[in-house]
């Protein structure tokens, strides 16, 4: 559709409709919840850490295109990396959407590529969904809180 | 006069505008309705000749500007039929209003163990505020559900009310289109002995108005959504009822006396209207009456309902399975407000597609969350109608969806 290639680009919508790691991880594993009290959006992640490290992560709940892909893509990006390289990565990815964390000037370390989450970044250009996009990684930030 | 859409349409400046080279579709009224030049030509006007604080100083400015805002309300008691201009009380939105209500009224009339009645089609402004009643006093909320077809099922209307000393609901549904039998449900509270609080957002900028026919005892709504600016809402009360509730804002203007010891309330409607109201807005809402009573209420009523008919059948014609359309089939019981799911397409992405086409719709949960539950569905898309929508305002969203359906297709 003209004018939403930015937006939609494939692999997201490849990420929309064939969503990954969906499902959830029974206790003890960590869970959060979050909401977009605009739209009505619900997520939940599931996070199994053990020795500093994500060991398996299961997505559920509901929303738009840009909600569940942004959602799956970041489980298959953080699966198996430690919480640090994790909570870099998130920072990282909200810097990408132009949301940049309060009173932390350290430098972003950049030297990993961010691979199909790339494809996000023309959300930027749209900014009523560019709380679709971080919803599922501000509830990842809370699980890792729980775990 | 005769109803010409071309007409009002021009009396409309945003929607004149174009982006990307394809005219305005706003389709969101429901959310929050345009201005029309009448109403932004007189409150520039009144800032430029005749601004000033009301009710508190003796200059002719200030007389003026007295005048003109009490002139409004007089609109505004005409408009709803208000017995007493003295019960029309201006508040910051209805949604303030219905909270003044809860407060105030439910505040002192309500304790531990009291019924108050809503409907599942509420929207939050009608639920938290009691919501928040019953932590604080214990109150027993109970819910009139609905019908198949989005309509409020009265089957045990009777035994709900059973007890109960308030019926809080509203005239139309701001997500179903459903308008309800106020009348009808005015008057089964009172056989009830509860008082009767219509919730008349939705409804009262696109009917006409009489709150002595309903036999209701409170009535709000809401500039903004009647071609009037934001930040305006009416509450109605009767006369009888809004003197013996406690004020709810304490603060200058409300008052006839403050003294070291306490103070003692001014008469309606000054009693809830503390502080310096917003004066140009109310103005505004004057001005927009008198727009809309020009055209007439019943006019647009039926421009709407002409409307909404047509946006069912070429809805339902072209996409049949692929859309389903909340609410009331029969144009005779809705508005022109409808939320629909289109495939499997989230409203979100829906609404995306759509303003490629500058066409405007809401897509969420519309501030009623527990009815979005009922429907099973976490967001709608909504498309809501006005005087000045046309016909080709429905062509245009008809046609959009086809996009839509091939981007998203699972």
């Amino acid at each position: 559709m003209p004018g939403l290639e930015d937006l939609y680009r494939e692999i997201i919508l490849d990420h929309y409709r064939t969503p990954r790691n969906r499902g959830e991880l029974a206790p003890p594993a960590a869970k959060a919840e979050g909401h977009n009290p605009l739209c009505g959006d619900e997520i939940q992640v599931y996070i199994d850490v053990a020795d500093g490290v994500v060991r398996d992560i299961k997505i559920g709940g509901q929303g738009c295109s840009i909600s569940q892909s942004s959602a799956s893509m970041m489980s298959a990006a953080v699966k198996g990396k430690s919480i640090d390289d994790i909570r870099n990565l998130v920072r990282r990815f909200k810097h990408m959407m132009s949301i940049e964390e309060e009173g932390n000037d350290s430098p972003i370390d950049e030297s990993q590529s961010l691979g199909d989450l790339e494809a996000l970044q023309g959300v930027v250009k749209f900014p009523v969904r560019i709380k679709c996009a971080v919803l599922s990684w501000n509830t990842l930030l809370d699980a890792l809180n729980n775990a | 006069m005769s109803f010409d859409v071309a007409l009002i349409k021009k009396d409309f400046p945003l929607l004149q505008r174009v982006i990307n080279n394809k005219p305005l579709v706003y389709l969101d009224s429901a959310n929050t309705s345009q201005k029309p030049r009448q109403v932004i030509d007189a409150m520039s006007h009144f800032m430029e000749t005749s601004y000033a604080p009301i009710n508190r100083s003796a200059y002719q400015l200030a007389a003026e500007s007295t005048d003109a805002f009490e002139h409004a309300r007089g609109l505004c008691r005409t408009f709803i039929n208000a017995p007493r201009t003295n019960e029309i009380i201006f508040t910051k939105n209805a949604t303030e209003a219905l909270n003044l209500v809860a407060h105030s009224w439910g505040g002192a009339n309500l304790h531990r163990g009291d019924v108050v009645v809503l409907t599942q089609m509420e929207h939050h402004a009608n639920i938290v505020p009691w919501h928040m009643l019953a932590a604080s006093h214990g109150i027993e909320l109970r819910w009139v559900p609905l019908t198949d077809d989005g309509q409020l099922d009265l089957t045990n209307l009777d035994s709900l009310l059973k007890g109960a000393k308030a019926f809080s609901f509203t005239a139309m549904s701001n997500v179903l289109g459903t308008i309800t039998p106020v009348q009808q449900l005015c008057a089964a509270a009172h056989a009830a002995g509860a008082i009767a609080i219509v919730d008349g957002c939705q409804y009262v900028p696109h009917n006409v108005t009489d709150v002595v026919a309903w036999g209701a005892d409170f009535l709000t709504f809401s500039s903004h959504k009647m071609c009037g600016p934001s930040g305006i809402g009416v509450l109605w009360g009767r006369e009888e009822l809004l003197n013996a509730m406690p004020p709810f804002l304490g603060g200058g203007n409300m008052i006839a006396d403050v003294r070291l010891d306490g103070f003692t309330c001014a008469e309606l409607p000054a009693k809830f209207e503390a502080g310096t109201p917003p004066i140009t807005e109310v103005i505004g809402l004057g001005a927009a009456i008198s727009y809309l009573t020009a055209i007439g209420m019943s006019n647009i009523r039926q421009h709407e309902k002409e409307t909404v008919t047509y946006a069912l059948s070429a809805l339902n014609e072209r996409y049949g399975n692929d859309i389903t359309i909340h609410g009331p089939s029969d144009p005779e019981v809705r508005g022109a407000t409808l939320s629909f799911k289109f495939k499997d397409v989230h409203p979100h992405d829906l609404s995306q597609v759509l303003d490629q086409s500058n066409i405007c719709v809401r897509a969420g949960h519309h501030c009623a969350k527990p009815l979005m539950r009922l429907l099973g569905a976490n967001a709608t898309a909504r498309a809501s109608f006005y005087l000045y929508n046309s016909l080709d305002d429905v062509d245009a969203l008809v046609n959009a969806l086809e996009g839509a359906g091939d981007l998203f297709s699972l």
